[in-house]
């Protein structure tokens, strides 16, 4: 079954095709010149340099050098150092709850601009609205937390006013809190965009046909809207998740360098030249990631969704 | 709750509807801080507050030297990388997208290459592109390895909007033309290419803006000129004052008029087609 097929589906092409001018080329061929620039591009910086860190994770190192080998040492120590294991501990959990978070927030999202904004052209202004910052830079959108934030923040000020404490609250910035609401705040956009494109899709008539059938609005959520939005909510989490467990500079930040995830600790070993270590830190990283990818993939017909 | 109009708003429309409010105060409150507080008085610090206003700390990004370091230079090059990254994205998604239209061997794993290459964390390339290098032996650099990795970046976004642009062209229009004897170079110059071209301009939209704001792909690949978001990473650690507010919103302005300027041009596109079938119809009964 090919990617392509649902694209092809449109066409009722075979009478079309056989009027078409024989081509000098085989339709295969055709095909590869045109994705071969995209190959390309994929092969030579995408599947070579990974082939690369794989191949050096096993290597010997020495100072800046590195040593072509077959060590294990570097993966043996990942799973013996509980520093390392930390690490991924923190990382997993920052994932479990920007995750948990994202998902429910941008279904919420998500429903009420598809099924409660009645007008099309209310509902392009608003989508507009929470795209337009995945257009912005996600460093300024980083930074902008810390004038919001500190000691001296908006939001301290804010809470200082009430009265409902006298000092200003310090776990606001510089810490887990602010690295979530930064998460938070830079990749619900990529929840709710996917999510949008599967409701969208939803056919009217069964709602109304429940709602006919005296379901209530809750009802029709758990029942319809929920069931038929899981590809959605798939791919948004996939985006998210791979997003936070690949990130190093937002921790590093807003947690003020108190917090680190696996990249963290792989950044720190690049920036010291400890290539190999860094590369098996990256392998074991990747297969986990891979591993949730291929497991959310697996529940849901990604390829699907994404061509129609 | 749905669509339908006359029907009276539950109260899961207020409810949600507030939410959604507070949601986009959360996306927007944090930029819109930042913006106010570039414009903090000379005297001023990080925070408010605001000791009267000037232009100060836009006035320290031009200046070339210091601890800011080159900004003027770094946003040159940020903005060339982004405008070649735009055009290579675009030229090389529709012609993938085109490819795609048809089955052929290899497709599936061409197109699972390109989602991981989505979801692969992004210190990883950087990492495996300059380990590449290094042992062949050649030197990174902005327009090579640094183009190359955001590359990886740009083109799985830009498939994916090219696959929701070319699956929504209707194909009639394409057997139109073969039947009146167009060939397959004529078929896509006249037919396809003027129909899907706003989709093609959201392509390069986001290869742009993708490219542009780039940090974690770039910033082991571009050699020892930064981009201007490795330079904001830097200042982000070195600096004390609203000049890092300036250049922030400086950054957001330049992402907005690329917005604005893609957002009226497909809109004259659509307005101007709109229009033209109007008079067409027009002319038909009249």
């Amino acid at each position: 079954m090919s990617l392509a097929a649902p694209l092809l589906r449109s066409a009722p092409s075979t009478k079309a095709a056989s009027r078409k001018p024989a081509r000098p080329w085989p339709n295969w061929l055709v095909s590869w010149l045109q994705v071969g620039p995209l190959a390309l591009v994929l092969l030579f910086m995408f599947v070579m340099p990974l082939i690369f860190v794989v191949v050096v994770s096993f290597f010997d190192y020495e100072r800046v050098q590195i040593y072509p080998a077959f060590l294990l040492d570097n993966y043996a120590e990942i799973f013996t150092s509980a520093v390392t294991g930390r690490l991924y501990l923190k990382t997993l959990e920052y994932a479990a709850i920007v995750e948990a978070i994202t998902l429910v927030l941008g279904f919420f999202v998500a429903y009420y601009l598809t099924f409660h904004v009645r007008t099309l052209r209310w509902r392009i202004i608003l989508m507009l609205a929470c795209t337009i910052p995945f257009f912005t830079s996600n460093v300024i959108r980083m930074i902008s937390w810390i004038p919001f934030l500190g000691r001296n923040g908006i939001l301290n000020d804010a809470v200082m006013a009430t009265h409902l404490v006298n000092q200003p609250l310090d776990f606001l910035l510089f810490s887990d809190f602010a690295v979530i609401l930064a998460y938070v705040h830079i990749f619900t956009l990529m929840m709710v965009a996917p999510i949008v494109n599967s409701m969208s899709k939803i056919d009217r008539s069964l709602i109304a046909a429940a709602r006919d059938a005296g379901a209530n609005e809750w009802m029709i959520v758990r029942d319809i809207i929920l069931p038929l939005s899981k590809t959605g909510m798939a791919l948004g989490s996939v985006l998210v998740l791979t997003q936070v467990m690949g990130d190093y500079y937002i921790v590093r930040v807003l947690s003020g360098g108190k917090s680190a995830g696996v990249v963290s600790g792989i950044a720190t070993q690049l920036n010291a030249f400890e290539y190999p270590p860094a590369a098996a830190s990256s392998v074991v990283l990747l297969v986990i990631v891979l591993a949730l990818v291929i497991g959310i993939f697996s529940i849901v017909d990604v390829r699907k969704e994404l061509a129609e | 709750m749905m669509t339908e109009g006359g029907q009276p708003r539950s109260r899961s429309f207020y409810v949600l509807g507030f939410f959604f409010l507070l949601f986009l105060a959360f996306l927007y409150g944090p930029m819109i801080v930042i913006f106010v507080l570039s414009f903090q008085g000379p005297n001023g610090g990080m925070s408010f507050p605001m000791v009267g206003t000037s232009t100060t700390w836009f006035q320290g990004l031009l200046q070339a030297t210091g601890r800011v370091g080159d900004i003027p230079s770094a946003f040159q090059r940020s903005l060339g990388l982004a405008l070649l990254a735009a055009a290579l994205t675009a030229v090389i998604c529709v012609s993938a997208g085109m490819g795609f239209r048809r089955r052929f061997p290899g497709a599936a794993l061409l197109f699972y290459t390109a989602v991981a290459s989505l979801v692969m964390p992004s210190l990883f390339v950087s990492f495996g592109i300059a380990l590449g290098f290094k042992e062949l032996g050649w030197r990174t650099g902005l327009f090579t390895s640094g183009l190359g990795a955001q590359l990886t970046w740009t083109l799985p976004f830009g498939l994916m909007i090219t696959f929701a642009t070319i699956g929504r062209f209707d194909r009639r229009y394409e057997e139109a033309a073969t039947d009146l004897g167009a060939n397959s170079w004529q078929r896509f110059r006249d037919i396809i290419f003027p129909i899907i071209l706003p989709g093609i301009i959201g392509v390069a939209l986001f290869g742009f803006t993708l490219s542009y704001d780039e940090f974690a792909r770039s910033s082991l690949t571009v050699g020892n000129q930064n981009t201007l978001p490795l330079e904001i990473w830097a200042l982000t650690t070195a600096a004390t004052s609203p000049v890092l507010f300036a250049l922030g919103t400086v950054t957001t302005v330049v992402s907005f008029t690329v917005l604005t300027l893609a957002m009226l041009t497909i809109g004259l596109i659509v307005r101007r087609r709109a229009g033209g079938r109007l008079s067409a119809e027009r002319s038909a009964h009249g």
